[in-house]
C-alpha cells in the first residue's frame, strides 16, 4: 500500500474530516487539500464568511495529513500547539491548502500551512504548529 | 431586537444573556459542532462543547479532534473581546494561539472560558482556556488578538451584505 493508499484509508475512518467534508488530493509528492463550500461552514451569516474554527480545523487535518503522508507512522500525529494567522476573510467558495514540513524530526516535528480561495497569492490565513509523532518504538523506551 | 440597547455596555450584556441560548444557534459552524453559550460577563464567556461521534479525531482513542476547541475558544473569545467594548463592534480574529496540554477524554463534555484582558482602539487581546469540569483539568489554553472593526451603519446589521 502507498503512503496516500493509507491516507486515504484513514480519512474516510475520522469522524471530524467527513463532518468538515475535506479532502486531501495527492499528485506526485504534492498534496493540495480541498475544503469545498458548504452552508455549514460558516461563521457569519452577514458576512457570508467561512467559520475561523472551520478554517483553523482544515489547516490542523491538512497538517496531520501532511505528516502522515511524509513519515512512517500508523496514526495521525498529535497536536502540541499551533497559532493560526487570520489574514483574509473567508468568502463563501471552496478553500485549498497546501502543508510544508519546516522540520521533520524523529518525535517532533513543525510545520507549516496556508489556505487560499481563489487567489493562490492572497493567502487566506496561514498556520504554524507543532505535533507529536506516534512512533511505537520509541513509546516503549 | 432593540437596536439601540446595543449601543449601551450593560443593555448589551443584559440581551446577550437573554439570547445565550441562540447566540450559537445563528452560526451554522457552531451549530455543527455543537457548542452553547453558558455564562457570560463583561469580558468573560463561558460554554460548554458536548461530546458527540461526528467530531472525534481518533477512531482509535475516540477523541474529539482539536480543531473543535479551536472552535469553541475561537468563538468564545471572540464574544468575550465584543462584550469587554464600550461601544457595539464586530470583532475579527486576528490570530490564535493554542497549546495542547492533554488530549480531552474520550465522552466528556469540554468547558470553554474566554476573557479580554487588554483593549486599545482596533485591537482585543484574549486569553482562553478549555478544560473538563475545572480549570485544574486542563486541556488547552489559547491566546488570540481580535481586529475592532470600524463602525458600520448599524441599519447594516444583519442585512446579508
Amino acid at each position: 500500500m502507498t503512503r496516500n493508499e493509507m491516507l486515504q484509508d484513514l480519512l474516510v475512518r475520522v469522524p471530524i474530516v467527513q463532518t468538515l467534508g475535506m479532502r486531501c488530493d495527492v499528485k506526485g509528492d504534492d498534496m493540495t487539500a480541498i475544503l469545498p463550500f458548504n452552508n455549514k461552514l460558516i461563521g457569519n451569516f452577514s458576512l457570508k464568511a467561512l467559520h475561523g474554527g472551520a478554517i483553523g480545523t482544515f489547516l490542523e487535518l491538512t497538517a496531520m495529513a501532511q505528516l502522515f503522508l511524509e513519515s512512517d507512522v500508523e496514526k495521525l500525529p498529535r497536536t502540541i500547539n499551533i497559532t493560526v494567522d487570520y489574514l483574509r476573510r473567508g468568502r463563501a467558495e471552496n478553500l485549498f491548502a497546501r502543508a510544508y514540513i519546516v522540520k521533520m524530526g524523529r518525535r517532533m516535528s513543525s510545520v507549516r500551512v496556508e489556505a487560499w480561495q481563489a487567489e493562490r497569492s492572497k493567502a487566506v490565513a496561514a498556520m504554524q504548529g507543532h505535533f507529536l509523532l506516534s512512533r511505537p518504538e520509541l513509546e516503549s523506551q | 431586537m432593540d437596536i439601540n440597547s446595543l449601543q449601551d455596555p450593560d443593555k448589551r450584556i443584559a440581551l446577550m444573556r437573554q439570547n445565550m441560548g441562540n447566540m450559537t444557534k445563528i452560526v451554522p459552524w457552531a451549530r455543527e459542532t455543537g457548542f452553547e453559550v453558558t455564562a457570560i460577563e463583561k469580558g468573560h464567556i463561558w460554554g460548554r462543547q458536548p461530546f458527540s461521534e461526528h467530531l472525534i479525531g481518533d477512531p482509535e482513542d475516540r477523541v474529539i479532534h482539536g480543531g473543535v476547541i479551536t472552535t469553541l475558544l475561537d468563538n468564545l473569545s471572540g464574544m468575550a473581546c465584543a462584550s469587554a467594548l464600550s461601544e457595539f463592534r464586530f470583532v475579527a480574529t486576528l490570530d490564535l494561539r493554542i497549546d495542547y496540554m492533554r488530549p480531552a477524554e474520550t465522552e466528556c463534555d469540554i468547558i470553554g472560558e474566554a476573557e479580554c484582558y487588554h483593549l486599545t482602539r482596533s485591537v482585543a487581546f484574549c486569553r482562553a482556556w478549555a478544560y473538563h469540569e475545572t480549570r485544574e483539568k486542563l486541556i488547552a489554553t489559547a491566546q488570540g488578538a481580535f481586529a475592532i472593526n470600524q463602525p458600520r451603519s448599524i441599519s447594516s446589521f444583519g442585512a446579508g451584505a
